[in-house]
């Protein structure tokens, strides 16, 4: 939150009341609450499915600074990038999808008081908290397995914070572009090879050269490496990349989201 | 400078919205001062939805003055917002969340703590007589309840000046006569309206002072009654024919009625002869040998004030 706070003041952007968002949005899930449970539990069935089968299988992987690591501690991370990933996207794409074309919900809140950024801000935040819920779940199964082998494991859940910032900001931009569900299919064309792509359960290694260079273009590469830099405790310059890739990708999406609501709303 | 109640609420010179080319409101003038109920009567794409959207600052104008409240509607925005209350032309109620959510999450938009919020929320909900359906999921509600659920949001945060879009378009009579009730009481509370209708009878029974607006420009003002004996005369006949045989009259009628009435309008499918004495109209109509299936004497309304003003009818 104290990222979003100080970013706000930067962008043409006023957010004030950006927290109503949220109260409205706890509001409706106190009712729907199984649904965010949903999202929790599919990270960590890859993890125990894909995790543990496949990883009885493989036996150890080389990690991050070339020491053998078991195949668990390896994917265990990229997934819980994954979920933070999942988490923002989710919301920011079905979600607001719903509210601002058919029920018109941002319509209704342009009304009072609140303005083109605190609907901005407040379900970009909302996504990223939703995010953050499930990495954090993830995160706990993960120390309870022995799965993070660093103190650094700590600092993950600002990292996932950073994460689902960058991902629903873009989601949202990405949600005011479509026009019918049916355009929804794109998302998951992005969002499915992402997820298999993302050096997520492979070594970025084992993909050939010139993939690899797409591969580390891409943003969940850039979360899944810095998560897996935090958890087996090998971090350095790629990292730092990854923080200022996530970031910019968090301001560019939150400026173009701003900009096209005030497009679509403000007629 | 004139003493705050005398001030206008809303103060509006030249205002034009374009969209593109296209010209939705062109160069409006208008007035709406404290405790008024003011009206804009107009047909589908006259600009009333627009009009009021500029009003409620969610659409810049493109042109000309509009002072909200004494202030400007872009650079205090949220400012005016926070004293306004607004009941859009459709229904935007929250479908995900119950009645009475409806009205305490509005209320935190506006600031107001979530106690104070439920205390409203109640006792609006008395006043809209939804009370018994505060728990209630809003899909179900009816179309009028929707719309008085909806009136009770645009309250919750005690507006000096309430706008309405159509506030009972698609209800049925006992639906609107319910509306009409609860308007005229805020009304008589000091709330300023400003509502905009295509149904004379609305405009009739709830607004002090009306605009009529026609293709984005105003065509008259007035209260219903000024603009009644301005633009039409005390009564009217309407005298209906057999099928096919007006067309047929058509060409005589001139000849035929002459000096009948101050004025005749021929529509499709009846003709108007405006007259200040409808009974005096039947007598000379049989006089000249011209037999209607049937005639029917009224009093003017609106509606014809606006065939008047456009040569069109309100409601096609
Ligand atoms: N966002 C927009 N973009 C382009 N044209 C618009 C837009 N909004 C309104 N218009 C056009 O402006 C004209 C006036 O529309 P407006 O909604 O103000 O009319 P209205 O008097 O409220 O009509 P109705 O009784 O149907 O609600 C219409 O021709 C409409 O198509
Ligand atoms: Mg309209």
């Amino acid at each position: 939150m104290t990222l979003v706070t100080r970013i706000a003041p930067a962008l043409p952007l006023r957010g004030r009341r950006a927290v109503r968002l949220i109260e409205r949005n706890s509001l409706v899930y106190r009712r729907t609450w199984i649904v965010i449970l949903s999202g929790f539990f599919e990270p960590l069935f890859y993890l125990l499915g894909i995790g543990f089968g496949l990883g009885s299988l493989i036996g150890g992987v080389t990690g991050p600074d070339g020491r053998e690591i078991s195949y668990g501690v390896f994917v265990a991370p990229a997934l819980l990038a994954t979920s933070a990933m999942n988490g923002a996207i989710y919301e920011t794409t079905f979600n607001v999808f719903f509210k601002l074309k058919y029920q018109k919900t941002y319509d209704v809140m342009l009304n009072t008081p609140l303005g083109v950024g605190d609907v901005a801000l407040g379900e970009v935040v909302w996504a990223l908290i939703r995010g953050l819920l499930y990495s954090l779940g993830f995160l706990v199964v993960m120390l309870l397995l022995g799965l993070a082998l660093s103190p650094l494991v700590l600092l993950a859940p600002l990292a996932s914070l950073l994460m689902g910032f960058a991902f629903s900001a873009v989601g949202m931009s990405v949600t005011t572009y479509l026009r019918k569900w049916t355009d929804f299919d794109l998302v998951f064309v992005v969002t499915m090879p992402l997820f298999l792509f993302s050096a997520t359960f492979f070594p970025l290694s084992a993909y050939p050269e010139s993939l690899q260079l797409i591969v580390q273009l891409t943003p969940l590469y850039h979360g899944v490496n810095l998560l897996r830099g935090l958890t087996t405790g090998v971090v350095g310059v790629a990292q730092v990349v990854d923080v200022v890739y996530l970031a910019v990708m968090a301001l560019l999406g939150l400026i173009v989201v701003n900009r096209r609501l005030n497009k679509l709303l403000i007629k | 400078m004139l003493p705050l109640s005398s001030q206008p609420l809303i103060h509006a010179r030249r205002l034009t919205k374009r969209f593109g080319s296209f010209t939705a409101v062109d160069g409006i003038d208008f007035d709406v001062a404290p405790g008024e109920a003011f009206g804009f009567l107009g047909p589908n794409g006259a600009g009333k939805t627009s009009t009021m959207r500029m009003i409620g600052c969610v659409s810049p104008p493109t042109g000309g003055t509009l002072r909200v409240l004494g202030m400007d509607p872009v650079a205090d925005g949220p400012r005016i917002r926070a004293r306004l209350g607004v009941v859009p032309q459709q229904d935007t109620l929250d479908e995900e969340l119950t009645v009475e959510e409806n009205l305490v999450i509005y209320a935190r938009y506006f600031d107001i703590p979530y106690r104070e919020g439920r205390r409203r929320a109640a006792e609006l909900l008395d006043f809209v007589q939804l009370a018994e359906r505060a728990k209630s999921e809003v899909e179900p509600l009816s179309g009028g309840m929707k719309r008085r659920l909806t009136i009770a949001r645009g309250l919750i945060n005690e507006p000096n000046l309430l706008l309405l879009d159509e506030p009972t378009t698609g209800l049925d009579p006992q639906a609107r006569h319910l509306l009409w009730d609860r308007l005229y009481r805020l009304k008589q509370r000091g709330v300023t309206l400003v509502l905009t209708t295509h149904y004379m009878d609305e405009a009739e029974q709830l607004c002090d002072r009306l605009v009529v607006m026609d293709k984005a420009k105003i065509v008259a003002e007035g209260s219903p009654r000024q603009l009644i004996e301005r633009y039409s005369t005390r009564e009217v006949l309407e005298l209906r024919f057999a099928p096919g045989a007006q067309e047929s009259l058509d060409g005589q009628l001139d000849g035929k009625l002459d000096g009948i009435a101050e004025r005749i309008e021929p529509l499709p499918d009846r003709l108007l002869l405006y007259t200040s004495d409808g009974d005096a109209a039947i007598d000379a109509v049989h006089a000249r040998g011209v037999e209607p299936e049937s005639v029917l004497v009224r009093r003017s309304t609106l509606e014809d004030v606006f065939l008047r003003l456009t040569g069109r009818t309100l409601v096609d």
